[in-house]
């Protein structure tokens, strides 16, 4: 069925394909030789004359459209009707209580997580940009390790950690310990992976910080510098606000791709996360397909809201700047340009906003201009 | 102390690796002077004036201000680098112009003047506000003080600047080619600033290539070339009859 049906849509238009050529063919012709003319002889003429052409037609970029559609159309008519999907069960978890607490336990997993991330980051950033070698390396090395590693076996060494070190000790090394705890942090898994997400982001967000510090012209730290504020002043007032700009956007991309992450702590194993919930149902009730569904839209349901809220946060930031009008009165076409092309799609993944391109990367990244 | 002269450059040298930028530099300049430096690009002029506020470390020769040493307190032979808090310190009282502005972007014009007196003299917000509107009065620019940088014209921009530096009651003022950067109708009005400022008193020293407003202003024009100072003499006198080769192969040029 979905094969036969681009054949009637494909007949008509190269027959439709040639008269709109050659129309536009005529209509470039004429304004062409116009402006030659004028470009040697009449240098003020009067009111040029407005271009009436016929647009450019583009036949192919209507079937592939239709085709998509079409495509589509079967897909969903099809799901919907497919028993596997289980509709009714989707309906039945959906506000099931089990899910909704996983849920809340995904949203505090990624805040923890996240804010853990930004001042282990932040820290790293500063070693890093620090004239001090020593400090400079171990960042450089940190970053490496957790940058370098997967997240998921990370984690399934942070849920193993407290079979390495059972207990905390403190005193002279080789020596009779002083003091000895033992080791409850690593045996609490929600700890656990609240660490071990923290970790492995703050390497991402380090490079983004970083970023952003070094998009700040010189010329600012140094104008700071001569009206005698200290270096704690100059960052905090004139660096960091005027980085923030440059370290929202991707940290946006950050937390909703840490809200994503977090289904990774299943390798602690840390299972009352959404995803870890959702499992642990179906591995009862036999029906995995609808609660995946379940489990993702709850996902998509945070992603939509953080996405809404970090496009809030990115006009709130970018004030000051030349495209973006004043406080004062509505910025109304202010945020458009920013959603330039290369902008990191919202969902990117993980590696994508710490690569070396950040410094330079365009600066909006709202949700409505994901390329 | 109050006898020594604003600023005192003996053999100041600098090095960046080892491209030597200043050779030996030795000026003075008294309270009230203005003092203009000319001379062509790369010849350490904008070096020697960060040097003065220690935004660059001097390698060699003394440099002070007010009878203190720059960058370093001298404890019987030996010299000790001071702290960034001390170094802070020194520079409350030398107020510096760069030939990019370099206003806050993300403050407005009265935000710009009043951050510095506020962080570091901690005065309220109101008083460092008021002294910012008579500051912009000054230059004036008393109607631009809730225009962001970005809305205002390069002129306007530099003005701002120099109210931002005056904000901190400086007794010295360091002007880094203040004009270079702007278009050739906007450098007038800067000028006109910077003139009000010498006849108000105001120690500066001013790196430029407006020949016109040295002739006009300085009390003494020094003509740099390669990390030396080649010539210096009162303005007329060294405009209309240098002494040196390279000061009037470099004058041929510009004037």
């Amino acid at each position: 069925m979905s094969e036969r049906e681009p054949d009637p849509m494909l007949d008509p238009d190269p027959a439709k394909k040639l008269p709109a050529g050659g129309a536009q063919r005529a209509g470039q012709a004429q304004p062409a030789g116009k402006a030659q003319r004028a470009g040697v002889s009449e240098a003020d003429d009067s009111p040029a004359e407005a271009i009436v052409a016929i647009p450019l037609r583009h036949p192919w970029r209507n079937v592939i459209a239709v085709l998509l559609v079409l495509g589509l159309a079967v897909f969903v008519l099809d799901a919907a009707q497919r028993p596997d999907y289980g509709w009714a069960d989707v309906g039945k978890y959906i506000f099931d209580r089990r899910i909704s607490q996983a849920a809340w336990v995904t949203l505090w997993l990624t805040i923890y997580a996240m804010i853990s991330a930004i001042v282990i980051g932040l820290l790293l950033a500063i070693m890093r940009l620090s004239p001090n070698p020593v400090l400079k390396s171990i960042a450089w090395l940190y970053i490496w390790i957790f940058r370098g590693t997967p997240v998921y076996v990370q984690l399934v060494f942070w849920g193993i950690v407290s079979l390495i070190y059972p207990v905390f000790t403190l005193g002279i090394p080789f020596m009779t310990p002083w003091v000895t705890i033992p080791n409850e942090v690593f045996t609490n898994l929600f700890i656990t992976a609240v660490i071990g997400l923290g970790l492995n982001e703050a390497s991402y967000m380090s490079e983004i910080v970083r970023a952003g510090l070094l998009s700040v012209d010189e010329g600012q730290a140094e104008a700071s510098t001569a009206l005698a504020m200290s270096w704690g002043q100059t960052m905090r007032y004139v660096v960091v606000p005027q980085a923030m700009k440059i370290i929202i956007p991707p940290t946006g991309n950050e937390v909703i791709s840490m809200l994503k992450t977090t289904s990774l702590v299943a390798a602690i194993p840390l299972s009352i996360d959404l995803y870890g919930v959702s499992r642990g149902i179906s591995a009862v009730t036999f029906t995995p397909v609808p609660l995946l569904i379940v489990a993702s839209l709850w996902y998509l349901l945070f992603t939509s809201v953080l996405m809404v809220g970090q496009h809030f946060i990115e006009k709130r930031f970018s004030r000051g700047t030349g495209r973006m009008k004043t406080d004062k009165g509505p910025a109304a076409p202010g945020p458009a340009p920013t959603a330039g092309p290369g902008a990191t799609g919202a969902l990117g993944t993980p590696g994508a906003p710490g690569t070396p391109g950040a410094p330079g990367a365009p600066i909006g990244n709202d949700f409505g201009g994901k390329g | 102390m109050t006898g020594a002269p604003m600023v005192l450059a003996e053999k100041v040298s600098k090095n960046f690796g080892t491209n030597k930028v200043l050779r030996g530099i030795s000026l003075e300049v008294a309270r009230g002077e203005v003092l203009c430096i000319v001379g062509p690009s790369g010849s350490g002029k904008s070096t020697f004036l960060r040097c003065i506020n220690h935004l660059e470390r001097v390698d060699g020769g003394r440099l002070s201000v007010e009878g203190q040493l720059v960058g370093y307190r001298q404890k019987g032979e030996k010299l000790y680098e001071l702290k960034l808090s001390e170094a802070a310190h020194q520079r409350q009282d030398i107020g510096m112009v760069f030939q990019r502005f370099n206003l806050f972007p993300h403050l407005t014009a009265l935000e710009n003047i009043t951050l510095a007196p506020m962080r570091v003299k901690k005065q309220s917000k109101a008083a460092a506000t008021a002294r910012a509107m008579e500051l912009l009065e000054r230059v004036g620019l008393e109607d631009k003080g809730d225009a962001y940088p970005a809305h205002l014209s390069g002129g306007q921009q530099q003005r701002v600047a120099i109210a931002r530096a005056l904000a901190m009651d400086p007794k010295l003022m360091l002007f880094d080619e203040p004009t270079s950067a702007l278009d050739p109708e906007l450098v007038g009005e800067v000028l006109d600033v910077m003139k009000g400022l010498a006849k108000s008193g105001m120690t500066m020293i001013v790196v430029t290539h407006e020949m016109g407003f040295a002739r006009e202003v300085a009390d003494t024009l020094v003509f740099m070339d390669e990390g030396v100072v080649v010539e210096a003499g009162p303005p007329r006198q060294l405009l209309s009859n240098p002494q040196h080769e390279r000061t009037k192969a470099f004058l041929s040029k510009v004037l």
